[in-house]
């Protein structure tokens, strides 16, 4: 990969943003591996569940899902690439700083446009990674926003006071980009406990900034969205009434505003189920969502409404499928042969991490589902 | 049994049960009702809890509320000025009935 001056800059700057820890690929860590992962899954003893088996599939057709289908393609979701200023200890995508190679290139990106326009699919969203360290990023966001669709940006927040990326609070506000922030805590200790030192402080200026350009405060054209993952080994809380405590709690101490909160569960799997295996908390982490099945959320699940496109190209039914290489289960998987209609009728495919979206409230990229 | 107190008793709660299930009904029935969201926040009750049991110094209570606070979005330091408002109140109480003390000493000594 060849750098532009804008990412010589980046790479200058990228010791400036929090660390908390390094990616499983950088350390060759055997975890990097799906296979390991599932080894891992798959060997820890189960109970709980509507049959006790630990089987996904077998908990869903009890439930009256003896095929998990889709519903109607609502969102795409596009990954940019694995390159991030940040490393924090429960990242699915194992992304880092060090992940230069694996980002979408142009014709890719031009690629998912063109299934875009054969989708239906009324809302983008752009995860990565940092999706903004992206090259095309800007000119993926443009081309969306000129066919009239809904843009989410997943952001990290530091990307924004990190030099180049220091203009997109208000790039975005022209655009009317939604913003949707990670942010685990609305205090420190377990902000830079997950997302390394200093992500606290840096979260609330960029979140300042936000405000500043406008995001935040009820105008849908400047939608800004909290995301949160519990900083362990539990469940995320009531989506409504946390929700209601953060307000206060930013207002209170730091004169800060947003328009919503999502509640995500951690799925088990790269980095979040390294901190588990290493703190001998996968069985206990696995139960806890066994026991928390709740069958309410299975229609809700993303899966049912997304198409999960990789920096390759290559479809899945989730982010967190993709990064476990589990393809769709269909004849031609590169988006270039995208069809709706065999989109329609495939069956998506599931494993024990699945249970991470079913436990307590559900849990997908739009927050909780039941 | 060879000690008094075994963890998998806190998930095996519901047992009780076993010996009069209406009143068990009633008063699961009620401990639910208690801690749904209402002028206190889960979060809110979740700290209340966490910190009455410290105070009744049950070990059961203690598994279950810090990870319940946690759940309801609570972090260490919070739950941790919890404990200290119960373990201020408890002490405070002790050094309270000390003012009973003073009176009788002042009472019975010339």
């Amino acid at each position: 990969m060849d750098f532009s001056s804008k990412e010589m800059i980046f790479l200058d700057t990228l010791t400036e943003s929090p660390q908390a820890t390094s990616s499983l690929s950088h350390r060759v860590a055997p975890l990097v591996h799906p296979e390991e992962q599932f080894k891992v899954l798959n060997s820890a003893g189960i109970t709980g569940g509507p049959t006790n088996s630990g089987r996904f599939e077998l908990d869903l057709a009890s439930c009256g899902w003896p095929r998990l289908k889709p519903e109607r393609l609502e969102i795409m979701q596009i990954n940019l690439g694995k390159l991030c200023n940040m490393t924090c200890r429960h990242c699915h995508v194992d992304a880092g700083p060090d992940r230069i190679e694996e980002n979408m290139d142009r014709e890719t990106v031009n690629a998912c446009l063109d299934a875009l326009d054969r989708s239906g699919a009324q809302t983008v969203d752009l995860t990565g990674g940092a999706p903004e360290l992206n090259r095309n990023f800007e000119y993926l966001v443009e081309e969306c926003v000129q066919r009239g669709l809904r843009v989410l940006d997943r952001c990290n927040l530091t990307i924004l006071l990190t030099r180049p990326y220091e203009h997109l609070p208000e790039w975005f506000a022209e655009r009317g980009i939604e913003v949707v922030c990670s942010l685990p805590h609305y205090r420190k200790i377990g902000t830079d406990a997950q997302r390394g030192d200093g992500a606290y402080q840096k979260s609330i200026q960029a979140l300042h900034r936000l405000n500043q350009a406008g995001y935040g405060k009820g105008d849908l054209q400047r939608k800004l969205v909290l995301v949160t993952n519990p900083v362990g080994a539990f469940l995320s809380g009531n989506q409504v009434s946390l929700e209601a405590e953060w307000k206060v709690a930013l207002a209170r101490n730091h004169g800060i505003y947003f328009d919503q909160l999502l509640t995500l569960n951690n799925l088990p799997m790269s980095r979040y189920l390294e901190w588990l295996v290493d703190t001998n908390q996968v069985e206990l982490y696995l139960n806890r969502l066994l026991q928390a099945f709740n069958p309410s959320t299975i229609a809700g699940l993303m899966c049912r409404n997304t198409l999960s496109i990789s920096w390759d190209g290559y479809l899945y039914d989730c982010d967190f499928n993709q990064q476990l290489k589990m393809r769709m289960d269909v004849a031609r998987t590169h988006v270039r042969d995208f069809d709706l209609a065999t989109w329609r009728e495939h069956s998506i495919r599931t494993a024990r991490h699945c249970y991470g979206c079913t436990a307590g409230d559900g849990s997908s990229c739009g927050g909780a589902i039941a | 049994m060879d000690h008094y107190y075994d963890r998998s008793h806190l998930s095996r709660f519901g047992e009780i049960a076993e010996g009069n299930k209406e009143l068990a009904d009633a008063f699961f029935n009620y401990y639910n009702k208690v801690f749904e969201e209402g002028a206190l926040t889960v979060r809110e009750k979740a700290l209340i809890a966490l910190a009455v049991a410290n105070v009744v110094q049950c070990p059961y209570c203690i598994d279950a509320y810090t990870t319940a606070c946690l759940e309801a979005g609570s972090d260490l330091e919070q739950m941790t000025e919890a404990v200290h408002v119960a373990t201020a109140i408890r002490g405070g109480a002790s050094l309270m009935h000390g003012v009973q003390m003073l009176d009788q000493v002042k009472q019975l000594t010339m």
